[in-house]
């Protein structure tokens, strides 16, 4: 196998594919974190999108609706999870474990119950695959950017959403705000509390894709454990982008790159499980060596008590 | 003139502690009305009912003769009041106009615009003179800027009524002077300033009247043609208070602290103290006045071993000391009072004890093989705590819940009280009320009298004069001149304050 097989068109495909879960995921997590809640509870709506997801379309026997239904239900673990974590002041990483933990179980025993141990019907509806005309037919850019599944193409817009949402809106100056200084957002007579919440459930809404996008988007079935712990690499690209939107893309491509090659390196005679260690080493590296030099929200993970207003 | 604002019976209870009882308080159109009390008294509170950050338990609020409650800051900055508070709310990371607008920003439809907020900024900054750089990061901006930003923040929300929390403790005496102005103005224009204040003379200055509070009563409202200093102070205090302090005459140790050809930079690398040598001995006070923000800051922290020499030398009781980290020079006798108490001085989130404890918790008698001995944290807190009047003196009670002058105490309390070889502060008496300025200038003058060496700068001239053998300028970076007590005098001190050292050296050479 020659270097031109590792970075040929398959591993730039593969990149945006294995990275796009990640950077969904990601970019709900700067709108989470910028807000000041640090939302490991990314992994947990993941996985709870990525069944319903599949249920909705199954059982609506279609694809669309399926997405609302995961979209929607993992928009109300985040509503959830919000709760605890704003109006009760709960540890937010401890919260975001049980949310995850519940999702894990819920998600495998309605899998059972529904489905029992067939899995998830073969003929479940898929979001559509959509090549655009013309420009799918360049070379090389056309397969990897033009012939992809609808939920990339989204990916692509709510990317420029979310860096316009973040820095060039009131809305996004208020998240930022919030995140960084509570107090003084408050006495700016901005509503803390329910800014926090947007930034929550913006994201489970985003949470809400990737997980379609794993079930419904590059399959059409639910496995258990589906979501196999890109939340928590979502977590870390976003930090790794700096708490921005385009920052924590890139990172999400990087994971994606890694998890591409890992993916071509099977069958090479290298031990499977240390080729799949690959992207995760990769992030780690990338993650020690960065993290440092960028700084959080000074607000984040703390939760908002206006009596300690000092 | 009729009063815009009327507070009746306005009661605020904490845990332990009646912060405010039955308040009455009247403010006029165009006002500007003074609010004195010692530390604890109740000030802050009082204001942030009135700003709706916090809710009376009892009492009521009349704006123009009706009756409102406040249920949040919205509520209060929709009525036209606006708060500057004594910690500032002010956003690091964004920049002054996007700290000004917040809250009320401009653009159109989702947009924020961003060259509209600092267009705004600017012309509302020409207005009221009080020049800043709207595109600046506030993070990059001194105290005093910071302020004008905080002052801007309620301007931008026309406010009518502005509250300002001891808004001159952080300024220098000129930026003091143009805040004068801008209330002045303001007054002029109808606009109503409630201010808390611990400086007599500018409260004497500037107030049309004032109110002192006591353990969260009021006890007088008072003219300033009809009152006096002296007056004043024995009103907040209950007690007669004396409002200078004299130095005797102690014997000069030898130096405790020397330092040679000091450079040190600041964050972005350009030099904030540049080429600095003096010396201190025992039993002197050296007295480092000049304007903020002329590397007086960086010198301490430099001292303090918080910030690295990048040249030159600092020796202490004879040891080159340069290189040695900060908790090996406190452990050597330096104790240090920061010039940010919040961020640099006490951690908000501990109780008192270990706040206390913060520099020798890893000690006997407060540690035993490695363990913390609560009980031993807890009874030496206790004790530090009374002898330092910070009320409410409770070990357990976390740092936030102090009002800001006794957060300063505690500060006071833990590096005074450490009996150390040399004392480094700056503005120690920030924030305090006249009691306490009277304690804590007692007890640098005990400490000199004890031999012990003190490195004190202020931004305020008066108590560098009061308290200092040697009083030294600094000006860009450098000791712009050095003088005996006997010869340091507003006049020539000020003068090398703002610069003018060749003007001051030609009037010498003029008048010889
Ligand atoms: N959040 C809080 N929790 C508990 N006690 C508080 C809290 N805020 C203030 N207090 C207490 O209420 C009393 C009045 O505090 P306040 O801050 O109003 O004093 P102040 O007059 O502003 O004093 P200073 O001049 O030192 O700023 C103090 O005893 C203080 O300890
Ligand atoms: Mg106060």
């Amino acid at each position: 196998m020659s270097l031109g097989d590792f970075l040929g068109v398959q591993t730039w495909v593969g990149t945006i594919s294995w990275g796009a879960p990640i950077a969904l995921a990601a970019l709900g997590g700067t709108f989470s974190e910028r807000t000041g809640v640090v939302n490991i509870a990314m992994e947990g709506l993941m996985l709870i999108s990525a069944f319903f997801s599949v249920l909705g379309a199954w059982a609506l026997h279609n694809a669309w609706l399926g997405l609302g239904v995961g979209v929607v239900s993992a928009m109300l673990f985040a509503l959830l999870f919000a709760w605890g974590a704003i109006r009760f002041k709960a540890d937010q990483i401890i919260l975001g474990m049980a949310i995850n933990t519940l999702a894990m179980g819920l998600t495998g025993y309605l899998l059972n119950t529904i489905f029992g141990y067939g899995g998830t019907p073969v003929n479940t509806p898929q979001l559509p695959t959509v090549s655009i005309p013309l420009l799918a037919s360049i070379p090389w850019l056309g397969p990897v950017l033009f012939r992809q599944n609808v939920l990339i193409y989204a990916l692509f817009i709510l990317l420029v959403l979310s860096h316009f949402l973040l820095f060039h809106t009131r809305l996004g100056l208020r998240m930022r705000a919030v995140g960084e200084h509570p107090q003084a957002a408050d006495a700016a007579g901005i509503n803390v509390y329910r800014i926090r919440y947007l930034g929550v459930l913006l994201s489970g809404f985003f949470s809400g894709l990737a997980g379609a996008y794993l079930s419904i988007g590059a399959l059409n079935s639910f496995n258990v454990n589906m979501s196999n712990g890109r939340g928590y690499i979502a977590l870390a690209a976003m930090i790794f982008g700096g708490w921005t939107p385009l920052g924590a893309f890139g990172a999400s491509m990087l994971f994606g790159f890694a998890s591409s090659i890992a993916f071509n390196l099977q069958g090479l005679g290298i031990p499977k499980d240390l080729v799949l260690m690959l992207p995760y080493v990769a992030t780690i590296v990338a993650l020690a060596g960065v993290v440092g030099r960028t700084t959080a929200p000074a607000a984040d993970g703390v939760p908002y008590d206006p009596s300690e207003s000092s | 003139m009729d009063e815009v604002l009327r507070l009746r019976g306005i009661t605020k209870r904490f845990p332990g502690v009646l912060a405010n009882d039955r308040v009455d308080l009247g403010l006029l159109r165009g006002e500007i009305h003074a609010v004195l009390g010692e530390n604890g008294a109740g000030k802050s509170t009082l204001m942030k009912i009135v700003a709706g950050m916090l809710e009376p338990d009892e009492g009521r609020i009349e704006l123009d003769g009706r009756p409102v409650r406040f249920s949040s800051p919205r509520d209060a900055i929709a009525a036209g009041i606006g708060m500057v508070y004594q910690h500032f709310m002010l956003i690091p990371v964004f920049t002054v106009a996007e700290n000004v607008v917040l809250g009320a920003e401009p653009g159109r439809g989702l947009r924020f615009d961003r060259r509209e907020a600092e267009r705004e900024v600017r012309e509302l900054a020409e207005r009221y003179h009080m020049e800043v750089d709207p595109a600046a990061r506030v993070a990059d901006l001194s105290v005093g800027l910071q302020q004008r930003v905080e002052i801007l923040k309620t301007f931008y929300r026309k406010a009518r009524i502005l509250i300002l929390d001891e808004p001159t403790a952080a300024l220098t005496p000129q930026e003091a002077r143009e805040l004068f102005q801008v209330m002045r103005n303001l007054a002029g224009q109808g606009i109503s300033i409630l201010f808390i204040s611990h400086k007599l003379d500018e409260v004497l200055e500037v107030a049309d009247r004032i109110t002192v509070m006591r353990h969260g009563r009021t006890v007088a409202t008072l003219r300033p043609a009809e009152t006096s200093e002296q007056e004043l102070a024995n009103l907040m205090v209950g007690r007669a208070v004396q409002l200078t302090s004299v130095r005797p005459p102690v014997e000069r140790g030898p130096a405790v602290l020397e330092v040679a050809d000091l450079t040190v930079q600041r964050e972005d690398g350009r030099p904030a103290v540049q080429g600095v040598g003096f010396a201190i001995h025992a039993g002197e006070v050296f007295g480092i006045a000049g304007v903020e923000g002329n590397g007086q800051a960086e010198l301490v922290e430099a001292i303090a071993g918080l910030r690295p020499a990048a040249a030159g030398r600092i020796r202490f009781l004879g040891r080159d000391v340069t290189a040695w980290d900060a908790r090996r020079r406190a452990l050597a006798g330096i104790a240090y009072v920061p010039e940010d108490r919040v961020g640099t001085g006490l951690v908000m989130g501990f109780t008192l004890a270990e706040n206390l404890a913060l520099k020798r918790y890893f000690l006997p008698p407060l540690a035993r093989r490695g363990w913390i001995d609560r009980r031993a944290l807890w009874s030496e807190a206790k004790g530090r705590l009374e002898a330092y009047d910070v009320r409410p003196p409770e070990p357990g009670l976390a740092a936030r819940a102090l009002s800001g002058g006794n957060q300063q105490k505690v500060i006071l309390a833990r590096e005074l009280g450490s009996d150390p070889e040399l004392l480094v502060a700056y503005q120690p008496t920030r924030g305090l009320d006249v009691g306490a300025i009277e304690f804590v200038h007692g007890q640098i003058l005990r400490l000199r009298g004890e031999g012990k060496a003190i490195l004190l700068v202020s931004l305020e001239l008066d108590e560098v004069l009061e308290l200092s053998d040697t009083v030294a300028v600094m000006h860009r970076g450098r000791l712009a001149a050095v003088f005996p007590a006997g010869e340091a005098d507003r006049e020539r001190v000020g003068l090398y304050m703002t610069g003018g050292r060749e003007r001051a050296q030609e009037e010498e050479g003029a008048g010889r």
